[in-house]
């Protein structure tokens, strides 16, 4: 039952992707901690792996559409896995409640910014 | 020079998406623009392109430490493949203001309740 709930959760987290322009992530990681009981941190490292299909969705439409500069997506692309071990080893010596309100403050900003551009776009 | 913005992008934008568990499109998105002068729907295509790679360096690195749980993403990361499929077909149709309001709405609940 709470697995069917978590994939509808994981549908509507995508409709909300495609409608609003924001990554999976952001609705992953509140719907893997309280649907599925994770704790902070493996949802978030759970939530990588949840955002490749999607992204690879993605890619390959926008690609299609001729809308991606392959080399700067590559560049910055490379470039992040670097940046990704530090975050990794960030995350891993925070504490569970720290970095849970950490992403509380980056789900604040997300919801700012997305008010903020609808309120320029309308 | 333009190649140092890209990098400085992707150092910044890995470390980000991987202690959040995002993708780091937030953070790539504006950088583009406002660095590297792209436009936003080239910078938000870019931006996936980029992710694609930054999402399998960070799960890879999660998952050898033990904290990736594959059952709990495919739950949740494949349905969401219809989902966007629904979400983007949608969004030129419908009036989304409000919509997109109470989307705002939500995610700041959400952030309230993780903070407190």
């Amino acid at each position: 039952m709470t697995i069917v709930l978590v994939g509808l959760l994981g549908l509507a987290a995508g409709v909300l992707a495609g409608l609003f322009g924001v990554g999976g992530g952001i609705v992953f990681v509140p719907a893997l901690i309280f649907g599925l009981g994770l704790s902070q941190l493996h949802a978030e490292a759970t939530s990588l792996l949840a955002i490749l299909p999607t992204a690879i969705v993605g890619s390959w439409r926008q690609h299609r559409y001729g809308n991606i500069d392959l080399r700067a997506a590559l560049t910055v692309g490379l470039a992040s896995i670097i940046g990704v071990q530090a975050g990794v080893a960030a995350a891993e010596s925070l504490p569970e409640s720290q970095l849970r309100r950490l992403f509380g403050v980056l789900l604040l900003i997300t919801s700012a910014q997305i008010a903020w551009r609808a309120r320029r776009e309308s | 020079m333009a190649t140092a913005k890209l990098v400085g992008i992707g150092l910044v934008a890995g470390a980000f998406g991987a202690l959040f568990g995002v993708g780091g499109g937030i953070v790539i998105v504006p950088l583009l623009v406002f660095l590297c002068a792209f436009d936003q729907r080239r910078a938000s295509a870019t931006s996936l392109g980029a992710i694609l790679i930054t999402a399998v360096a960070g799960a890879a690195t999660y998952g050898l430490h033990g904290e990736v749980k594959p059952g709990a993403a495919a739950i949740v990361g494949l349905p969401a493949v219809a989902g966007v499929l629904i979400g983007t077909s949608v969004q030129q149709r419908v009036p989304l203001r409000a919509l997109t309001y109470g989307f705002a709405i939500v995610l700041a609940a959400v952030g309230v309740r993780l903070l407190v």
